[in-house]
């Protein structure tokens, strides 16, 4: 006879896998037999997967409206150069200091091969009047045709002022739409949209003729917005009450930042650097000069301030943005004669904020999410602590009969995480729905963005919490004595 | 080589730093094929017994040999294996799981063998038929009566054609009408070659048997076999005890 130690059965894993199947069969009946509880159990799961997504969302949201805006104003590519004041060790070289002038301009553009296009501008507090009305607008600079790439300004009616305008010193101008909206009404007042390519506007009293207009610029939200404003304008002849303006389109401060952005640039006022300077910088009478520019002022002593507001230039590539900003350095450090009466202010630092502040919003919407996340698994242990005692006898039963350990805590785990599968599938769904109350709750001009990868994210931590909120259930049902089990009552 | 070999087997449990023998030095062979029943009152040792000889329990002393190998020292998994393929328990509560029909109580063992959807079905309704319970297939165990529910259970041990079957006070919660029938019932299964093990504090009801064991304070205190191997004196007698007397 052989009293052979028994073998362990090989087979047992291979049949837990066949098994479970039957298991989720079973898993999913139970939980149908308790439908109240098992849904109440999956509202938590639900809410966290929902305020994830949602959470997600609206960062992801103001995340595009962010990158939009920076987009807007020039790119990563772009880069200003400021004047500032000069560091402590260089005070006392102060009246040599001549700024940031024209002359540097020509120096870049003559040695200075990484930068590709170098757009001087001259600023002017200015309010411009027409129609019976005035508006200071954001900016009112005089530029170089090139100011036009250079802002990603795009003409709409018109053409932007050019060479000629410039050498010529023209009275003539390019406005944006906020201009128009606020000189003649915009076009959701006046009903249709007025160009005024050719009128007068008198800026600080001195008339100049606008020859060309912006497109509107506007962020996508916004776009969507007020075409849909349109649509039902047109579906419907008589609205009531009038249609009302949109958010964001025209007028008003006190915004958030991309729809500001885009408000900055609508409200832009264009006008040749010559014109700029030999009417409003260079002290000298409004008939004066046709010819040149004179940096250094000129004839006659006059008063003139040659200094430009900015400088903005754009280099070739990001990659090559240090290299550039080196060789830029060089030109600058070599025209003003060693005083660093400038600086380089690009938009990595915004682009930088932009990111910390999405990291954080990520942070802690994720943290609160996570924590009604977890909420939602103690909720799950304990609705699955509360049936497997429910269920000793049952359990004893089926060890009696040969199910193993690990055949009853697979079953208890399959059931914690198909309540959390149910949960995280409802959750995804409810996440749409919640999206959509937060953004109608409060409008903002970032519509939040549900994405897949937020999706999947979402769903695998709820699978995840399922799967941690099983284990010590599971365990504490596998490792029920059968016998013990079978005398429960 | 008999089916079940019990060799000076004890089972101790500490409670309170008190030594309680449940089972104490029980030597024990029960071949195949064989009707036997375990007598004892409550508290006697005769559960521990069971729960030990059904791979419920593992024993604190001596070896067990069931169907060629040893199963004193095996771990949960390997008891929970041989409880699937070799053993079949009917309880005195029936103990089916009220959320399953009929069909799927009889199916429970199949599916912790991983035996496939048709082939369960197929036995499930063959083990049925063989206690007579074909149609009450798609019922529900609450839709059954008492005796009714005990053949369940009976077809639910026979599924997996165990080597052994122990009944723990299979008649204890029916009336005597009902429980002669399944006690009927064990007789034609032992005709058929069944080996079966009826564990009972009744006297009246171990009177079925031709082989019966009595147990007092874990030991085995008689023994009666009426059986031919018994009547002749054949059967080896491992704890040495008095040869078997008739009753």
């Amino acid at each position: 006879m052989s009293k052979d130690h028994i073998q362990p059965p090989a087979e047992v894993l291979l049949n837990t896998r066949a098994q479970l199947g039957i298991m989720v069969v079973a898993g999913v009946s139970e939980i149908w037999a308790h439908k109240f509880r098992s849904m109440l159990t999956m509202l938590g799961i639900i809410l966290g997967v929902s305020s994830l997504v949602a959470m997600s969302a609206m960062v992801s949201g103001m995340e595009k409206g962010a990158k939009e805006a920076l987009i807007a104003i020039g790119g990563l590519e772009k880069v200003r150069i400021e004047s500032q004041d000069l560091p402590v060790y260089q005070r006392h070289l102060s009246d040599q200091a001549v700024g940031i002038t024209i002359n540097d301009v020509y120096a870049l553009q003559r040695t200075a091969p990484l930068v590709t296009k170098l757009s001087p501008e001259m600023r002017l507090p200015a309010s411009v009047s027409a129609n019976g009305k005035t508006f200071r607008p954001w900016v009112c600079s005089g530029v170089w045709p090139v100011a036009l790439e250079m802002g990603e300004h795009v003409i709409e009616h018109g053409r932007m002022i050019n060479e000629l305008d410039d050498e010529m010193a023209r009275n003539v101008c390019v406005i944006g739409t906020a201009t128009r909206d606020e000189l003649w009404g915009p076009p959701e007042k006046t009903g249709k949209e007025i160009i005024p390519l050719g009128e007068t506007i008198y800026m600080n009293g001195t008339p100049f003729t606008i020859v060309g207009m912006f497109k509107h610029y506007e962020s996508e939200q916004e776009r969507k917005t007020r075409e849909l404003a349109k649509l039902q304008a047109q579906l419907q002849p008589q609205p009531s009450g009038g249609v009302s303006r949109d958010r964001g389109h025209g007028g008003g401060g006190g915004r958030r930042r991309g729809n500001f952005v885009f408000y900055l640039k609508n409200s832009t006022v264009y006008i040749p650097l010559n014109t700029m300077w030999m009417k409003f910088r260079s002290g000298m009478s409004f008939t004066g000069f046709g010819g040149g520019f004179q940096p250094t002022g000129g004839a006659g002593g006059s008063t003139g301030d040659p200094r430009l507001s900015s400088l903005e230039l754009r280099v070739q590539s990001v990659d090559l943005l240090p290299e550039s900003l080196q060789q830029v350095q060089n030109v600058l450090t070599s025209t003003h004669k060693g005083i660093e009466d400038f600086t380089f202010r690009t938009q990595e630092d915004w682009a930088e904020q932009i990111n910390t502040f999405v990291s954080n919003a990520r942070l802690s919407g994720g943290l609160i999410a996570g924590i009604s996340l977890l909420v939602g698994g103690i909720g799950i242990m304990n609705i699955m602590l509360a049936s497997i005692s429910e269920r000793v006898r049952e359990i004893g039963i089926r060890k009696s009969v040969g199910a193993s350990t690990v055949d009853i805590f697979v079953q208890i785990l399959v059931e914690s995480v198909l309540i959390a599968i149910m949960g995280g599938l409802a959750g995804m769904v409810a996440s749409f729905g919640l999206v959509a109350m937060l953004s109608s709750f409060s409008p903002t001009d970032n519509a939040p963005i549900i994405t897949v990868a937020t999706l999947l994210v979402a769903f695998s931590f709820s699978v995840l919490v399922g799967i941690l909120a099983g284990i010590f259930p599971a365990i504490k049902a596998a490792r029920l004595n059968p016998i013990q089990a079978l005398r429960y009552e | 080589m008999a089916l079940v070999e019990l060799r000076n087997v004890s089972k101790i449990y500490q409670l309170g730093g008190e030594e309680i023998r449940a089972l104490d030095d029980v030597s024990l062979d029960i071949e195949s094929g064989e009707f036997i029943s375990i007598i004892g009152p409550s508290g006697s040792g005769k559960s521990t017994l069971m729960h030990i000889l059904g791979c419920l329990d593992s024993p604190s002393k001596g070896t067990i040999c069931l169907d060629g190998v040893m199963i004193q020292d095996a771990s949960a998994r390997q008891l929970a294996a041989i409880r699937n393929r070799k053993i079949g328990f009917v309880f005195q509560f029936f103990n089916l799981l009220p959320k399953l029909n009929v069909t799927q109580n009889v199916e429970l063992p199949m599916i912790y063998s991983g035996i496939g959807s048709a082939e369960r079905k197929k036995r499930a309704l063959a083990a049925l038929e063989s206690v007579d319970l074909v149609n009450r297939a798609k019922h529900r165990p609450s839709q059954l009566s008492g005796g009714q529910q005990q053949r369940v259970a009976i077809a639910r041990a026979l599924v997996n054609d165990p080597k052994i079957i122990f009944a723990d006070e299979p008649t204890g919660n029916l009336d005597s009408h009902t429980g002669d029938a399944i006690l009927t019932l064990f007789r034609r299964l032992s005709q058929s070659g069944r080996t079966i093990v009826l564990v009972t504090h009744d006297p009246e009801i171990a009177a079925v048997t031709p082989r019966r064991i009595e147990i007092r304070d874990g030991k085995i205190a008689v023994k009666v076999d009426l059986t031919l191997a018994g009547l002749a004196g054949g059967r080896r007698n491992p704890d040495g005890a008095e040869p078997p007397k008739p009753a």
